[in-house]
């Protein structure tokens, strides 16, 4: 956070909200656990996530597989650390796409209005007019099964959200004084919307950001679990959950839970960290 | 006319662009599937030339913007073409199983509301007790659940383990008989025949994907409620009801609560539109006969038919939806006209 202004006032402001509430804190920590996973998991795992062993199928959690092995063997602990970097992956690139997209549009549109605007903002309605994961499994299907589709598809629907964040922001402080000053110093339109306004939407960026990322994780993994997009052999938390659901019946309960509480220990990391960003972004705001 | 059935049209006008965005979108989206309905159709052992026929037949080769306009002009004259999958009609398809998927959703959101609004408002009056912190650590772990995982362990646990739910396949044990459709939804169905073993056996199918459902719009309903009704309670109304001598209950229910509920209102037109989107997810775990099951089926083989269908009935569905939410509001607070917005 360059852009805002880092005062010492800001670094004690954070500080102080950081003793305050601790839950933070351990978000941090937990999203450090999962950058490690993402970036050093396949030092780290035990076993080729790939490699099956027939003879050494379904068994439950022990000391030599910690999260048990699915139904060809392969060790179920290995497959949910290696699964980090995937799913990581897409949930950033992803939101990332959106957030880029998300910005030029708004700003645009906050900024110069009219039929921009008004165009914006009927496209928005109409994506928003689709149940999102709906519209996300045609766009997957529409251009193919792959990984870097689920990423598009996710992009596409979690644009509307900063396309309206930052309009709001942007179209506010179009006639603010400061604008009217850079302005009047000589700077162009582009200059001042880029340098000027655009900067105060980012805190609440931030905020929706880290909560997009738990979202554009359970998205990428529903689609993978109705088998769209990452296909097996991949270790990926949705699929893995997908292929243990099949035996949770019979009681292979490792196969599906581990994946499936990565995923969650994933989702709920951002989503603290997202509370915890608005905290320090904006008091006003707690809930 | 009165002012308000004016303004009832009027916001319902406002709903046209979106609809025809949809269709152009469920049309765009179909003709972008890969793989052709003429091959599938036509079978494994077809040729080139009897594939070309199929596909005369259907208006396939035609070039797109005639097929669009065809297409349209089906759609207004009630004809939403027919699943190349299942030899029917698409309309007699998501008339079968809408319903289905309905059920589901509205037992799911009166499940979550039942729970939510409560604990939303118990915890924003009693702001730092124990509710209130068992409101927040539900609201931020109801976000972080995946549906699709939520479904699986219910299974595990009710199922396999302490065997009281029934086998998660459908939603009726293969030993009882649909009840005779009248509304679609068994429940009701089943409590109109008078027919108690068939309603409580649809019960017991349905409690477990409903509880997931409802798991998962938990947390945005009692979050909103809870904002809104401390947004309510700081207000300066409540003060003023406060010191003229009401009681508690009513400022609570009749002055805060009732202000607090439009917000509400509008979260829980975005829960149900992200309902429907899980829906496919928990349809697919409980192997529930929606219209999610179907548009996933739809979408694999390229079924065009269906799959529009399917994304215009969501569409429709939604916008339907969002015009009885914005009448909602008028009648929870009359001061919001439709001129207005």
């Amino acid at each position: 956070m360059s852009v805002t202004t880092a005062s010492p006032g800001t670094f004690s402001h954070i500080g102080y909200v950081l003793r305050g509430n601790p839950v933070t804190l351990l978000s941090f920590v937990m999203f450090a656990i999962l950058i490690i996973a993402a970036v050093l998991g396949p030092l780290l795992v035990p076993y080729d996530p790939l490699a099956s062993e027939a003879a050494n199928a379904l068994q439950p959690p022990s000391w030599e597989h910690w999260f048990g092995t699915d139904n060809l063997g392969r060790d179920v602990f290995s497959r949910v650390v290696i699964a980090t970097r995937l799913d990581l992956m897409i949930s950033i690139s992803a939101v990332t796409l959106s957030l880029m997209a998300g910005s030029i549009l708004g700003a645009a549109a906050g900024y110069w209005g009219g039929w921009l605007d008004a165009v914006l903002n009927r496209v928005m309605d109409t994506i928003m007019a689709f149940p999102l994961f709906v519209l996300a499994m045609g766009i997957v299907a529409a251009l193919g099964n792959t990984v870097e589709n689920i990423v598009y598809a996710t992009a596409v629907i979690n644009t509307p959200f900063y396309a309206r964040l930052v309009r709001a922001e942007v179209n506010i402080r179009r006639e603010a004084g400061f604008v009217h000053a850079a302005k009047l110093a000589g700077n162009s339109d582009i200059r001042v919307l880029a340098m000027h306004i655009f900067p105060n939407a980012l805190p609440p960026m931030m905020v929706q950001m880290s909560l997009n990322l738990g979202w554009a994780i359970l998205n990428a993994a529903g689609l993978s679990f109705i088998g769209l997009g990452v296909r097996p052999p991949t270790a990926e938390w949705g699929i893995m959950v997908a292929e243990g659901a099949n035996f949770i019946v019979s009681g292979e309960w490792w196969l599906a839970v581990f994946p499936g509480l990565a995923l969650m220990f994933a989702v709920f990391t951002f989503n603290l960290m997202g509370d915890g960003l608005r905290d320090i972004v904006d008091p006003r705001q707690r809930t | 006319m009165s002012p308000r059935l004016k303004g009832i049209l009027f916001r319902m006008a406002q709903a046209i662009p979106v609809v025809i965005g949809v269709v152009i979108i469920g049309f765009v989206l179909t003709r972008a599937l890969p793989g052709d309905p003429a091959v599938y159709f036509a079978g494994a052992a077809a040729d080139a030339a009897s594939i070309a026929e199929i596909r005369k037949t259907l208006g396939l080769d035609l070039p797109l913007p005639q097929q669009f306009l065809i297409y349209v002009g089906d759609l207004l004259s009630g004809d939403f073409g027919e699943s190349i999958s299942t030899g029917q009609p698409v309309i007699a398809d998501l008339a079968s199983r809408l319903p289905a998927s309905l059920e589901l959703t509205l037992v799911a959101l009166l499940l979550s509301c039942a729970i939510a609004i409560p604990l939303g408002v118990m915890a924003a009056t009693r702001p730092g007790s124990l509710i209130d912190h068992a409101c927040r650590v539900l609201v931020t772990a109801g976000v972080s659940l995946p549906t699709f995982f939520t479904g699986v362990v219910l299974i595990y646990l009710f199922y396999y383990l302490l065997g009281i739910a029934p086998s998660p396949l459908g939603r009726l044990d293969f030993i009882y008989i649909e009840p005779d459709r009248i509304t679609g939804f068994y429940l009701i169905d089943s409590a109109l025949a008078g027919d108690g073993e068939t309603f409580l056996a649809a019960l017991r199918q349905l409690v477990l994907p409903a509880i997931t459902l409802a798991l998962f719009t938990l947390a945005p309903i009692a979050r909103m409620t809870r904002a809104a009704m401390l947004g309510a309670l700081s207000a300066d109304f409540v003060r003023t009801a406060r010191a003229a001598g009401l009681t508690g209950r009513t400022v609570r229910y009749t002055y805060a609560f009732r202000n607090a509920l439009l917000p509400v209102v509008t979260t829980l037109g975005m829960v149900f539109s992200f309902t429907l989107g899980a829906n496919v997810l928990v349809e697919k775990v409980f192997a529930w006969p929606g219209i999610g099951t179907y548009a996933v089926e739809a979408l694999v083989v390229s079924d065009y038919a269906a799959v529009q269908g399917f994304v215009l009935a969501m569409a429709f569905l939604f916008v339907a939806l969002n015009l009885v939410i914005d009448v909602t509001y008028t009648l929870i607070d009359p001061r919001i006209g439709f001129e207005a917005s």
